[in-house]
């Protein structure tokens, strides 16, 4: 499989702030690839250089097998981007958005009118067509605009932090676009601050942080490399707290932490499936006497796959 | 069959359909038909730059109601001292209030490209496959249409009190095209500012401080021959003066070749340098 991106040491400054400090990417073509960062991570800065529409101050990105900054014209021609703040104009209505942007890639206005009416059909916008965008509420306005992406299906779509500000709902939506997007062949990447997010849609993900990729695999390389997940446990009795963290670490063999939360009791479960040791943990507490109101198993936050990363970046740096 | 993501209350009641629905609408684009030419561009930014006029008439206001001040005010504030009468010094004057308005009313030009462009919609028509220059072109020519308003107001205003172009129609037409040829090419000095400039008002303010001394130190209100020398010299050399000087002739029924040639020169230069240099910023921005 070719790729679709790939970038050597690709740097961005903005004065002395080093926004993007040396980026390697390789997105296999066809795929979903999520870049995955907090706030500040570098995240839309290296999508606008790949969209051509930073100039990189340092290294290379390959789009679609051309340069970004020597073939721009090449590299515009058939990617597609839906900013992090609206890429629509507010003060048209949404058919008037679509039209213009039909009309944009080359559709003549008869043509246009249909496109655009077909892309409101699909994305659940026939009711809002002809209001402004201003009055738009956030899952209509993100909807409209990755229908306007999508206008003439491009070969790489580019969705920065699509489902930011979204209800659940709303972001279902997104996602199934995205899913039927690329099962079209479209490559996809996309931006995120949510792990989840990334888990559902992407083939491989890029951690980033302060404009380094600290960890790039397929979610479950990550995961497993981060550990399944964590326990979170609430008791009955503050008293017991001790002894429950006691039961815990044993059983799960990594280091519990004692949340603000009196009750309260959160531990990561060891790599390779969470089910069989928490089931253990389970077993254990009850046969200690210790009596738990709520005991559940979650993934892993974005928090604890940072710190996990850094941590050992630290260590091996040691 | 197609699926469709549950519906329910709020915004997202109106399903999304995914399925061979979805599929037929992602096919209705499979590839991209070829890139639009250069003029189908502008046009297409043309249309946007009038649809923001339907969606947003108040900034009409700029081109319907200040020209009609401008002219009332000049004509009775100036009219009976300088030239006697009003209806006399209105052959004088209307064209020179016309060419100041619509001068004036570039300016508008770089605060709303400015504003524009700090939104997401820029970022897409930046990465769209297009002859990059045609998003302002559609600007500039969006706000022609502002011009040729505030051109016809004034006109109107000054039949009223009395005006009546010594070129008949004809003189009248020729000298609002020219001045509005002019103030699009003279907008690329804006939209330069515009990209060059780190926020609206600085561009505001830049703006004003360069169009009142070109404004007011011309011809458009007063004849240069009662002005000292020195001033005489910045008067001269003041391309309003010279775009003044065309289009009261064109209207006046006695155009002068001379200035028409000084004017389609200054259009041509405008546009080469101040287009260049805008095109330039907006690339590398
Ligand atoms: N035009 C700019 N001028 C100066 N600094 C900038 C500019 N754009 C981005 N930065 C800085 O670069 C860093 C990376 O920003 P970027 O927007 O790429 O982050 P991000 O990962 O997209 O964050 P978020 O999740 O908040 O969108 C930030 O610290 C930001 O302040
Ligand atoms: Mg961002």
């Amino acid at each position: 499989m070719g790729l679709a991106i790939e970038t050597t040491g690709l740097v961005k400054t903005f004065g002395a702030q080093r926004a993007v400090d040396g980026i390697d990417l390789a997105v296999p073509a066809g795929t979903v690839y999520g870049v995955l960062g907090p706030n500040g991570a570098g995240k839309t800065t290296t999508v606008r250089m790949l969209a051509t529409l930073l100039r990189p101050d340092a290294g290379r990105a390959l789009v679609l097998g051309h340069d970004v900054v020597r073939e721009a014209a090449a590299v515009r021609d058939l990617v597609s981007l839906t900013g992090q703040y609206a890429s629509v104009d507010e003060d048209l209505t949404g058919e008037e958005n679509l039209v213009l942007l039909c009309r944009l890639l080359g559709h003549r206005t008869p043509a246009a009118r249909e496109r655009a009416a077909q892309l409101l059909e699909v994305f659940g916008l026939t009711g809002a067509a002809r209001r402004q965008v201003k009055n738009y509420s956030g899952g209509m306005r993100r909807r409209l605009d990755i229908a306007a992406s999508i206008v003439s299906t491009p070969e790489l779509l580019f969705l920065d932090e699509p489902t930011t500000g979204l209800d659940p709902r709303s972001r279902n939506q997104v996602w199934d676009i995205v899913r039927a997007v690329v099962a079209r062949g479209t490559t996809v990447v996309l931006t995120t601050q949510y792990l989840d997010e990334a888990d559902q849609l992407a083939d491989r993900i890029a951690v980033i942080d302060a404009g380094r990729v600290v960890a790039e695999g397929t979610p479950g390389e990550l995961k497993s490399s981060v550990g399944a997940g964590t326990v979170a446990v609430r008791l009955r009795d503050p008293e017991q707290r001790e002894a429950a963290r006691a039961v815990l670490a044993t059983a799960l063999g990594t280091p519990v932490r004692a949340a603000a939360d009196p009750l309260a009791l959160t531990a990561r479960t060891p790599p390779g499936g969470a089910a069989g040791p928490a089931a253990r943990a389970l077993a254990e507490l009850s046969a200690a006497g210790i009596t738990v109101d709520e005991f559940a198993l979650g993934q892993p936050s974005l928090d604890e796959v940072f710190l996990a990363l850094t941590d050992r970046k630290e260590a091996s740096a040691a | 069959m197609s699926t469709v993501t549950e519906t329910g209350t709020g915004d997202a009641a109106q399903p999304v359909a995914t399925g061979e629905a979805f599929h037929a609408a992602l096919d209705g684009g499979p590839a991209r038909p070829p890139r639009p030419s250069a003029a189908a561009a502008s046009l297409a930014f043309t249309w946007r730059a009038m649809l923001k006029i339907k969606h947003v008439p108040e900034q009409l206001f700029d081109v319907t109601a200040f020209p009609v001040l401008m002219t009332l005010m000049f004509t009775y504030l100036f009219g009976g001292a300088l030239a006697g009468s009003t209806a006399e010094y209105l052959d004088y004057l209307l064209p020179g209030i016309m060419a100041m308005s619509v001068v004036m009313t570039t300016m508008y030009t770089g605060v709303s490209v400015k504003t524009d462009m700090e939104k997401g919609v820029f970022d897409r028509f930046r990465t769209l496959p297009i002859w990059r220059p045609s998003v302002m072109v559609g600007y500039l020519l969006g706000d022609a249409f502002r011009y040729a308003m505030a051109c016809v107001v004034i006109l109107t205003v000054g039949l009223v009190l009395g005006y009546r172009p010594g070129g008949g129609a004809a003189g009248a037409l020729a000298g609002m095209g020219l001045l509005i040829l002019f103030a699009f090419a003279f907008s690329w000095l804006w939209t330069y500012l515009a990209l060059l400039l780190r926020s609206e008002k600085s561009v505001m303010g830049v703006s004003m401080m360069l169009l009142f001394p070109l404004s007011f130190l011309s011809n458009i209100l007063v004849d240069p021959a009662t002005m000292p020398g020195w001033l005489q010299g910045f008067v001269d050399v003041n391309p309003v003066t010279r775009v003044v000087a065309a289009v009261r002739g064109l209207m006046g029924g006695e155009p002068v070749a001379g200035d028409l040639l000084w004017v389609a020169v200054a259009c041509a230069l405008l546009v080469g340098v101040f287009g260049t240099l805008t095109m330039r910023a907006y690339n590398r921005k």
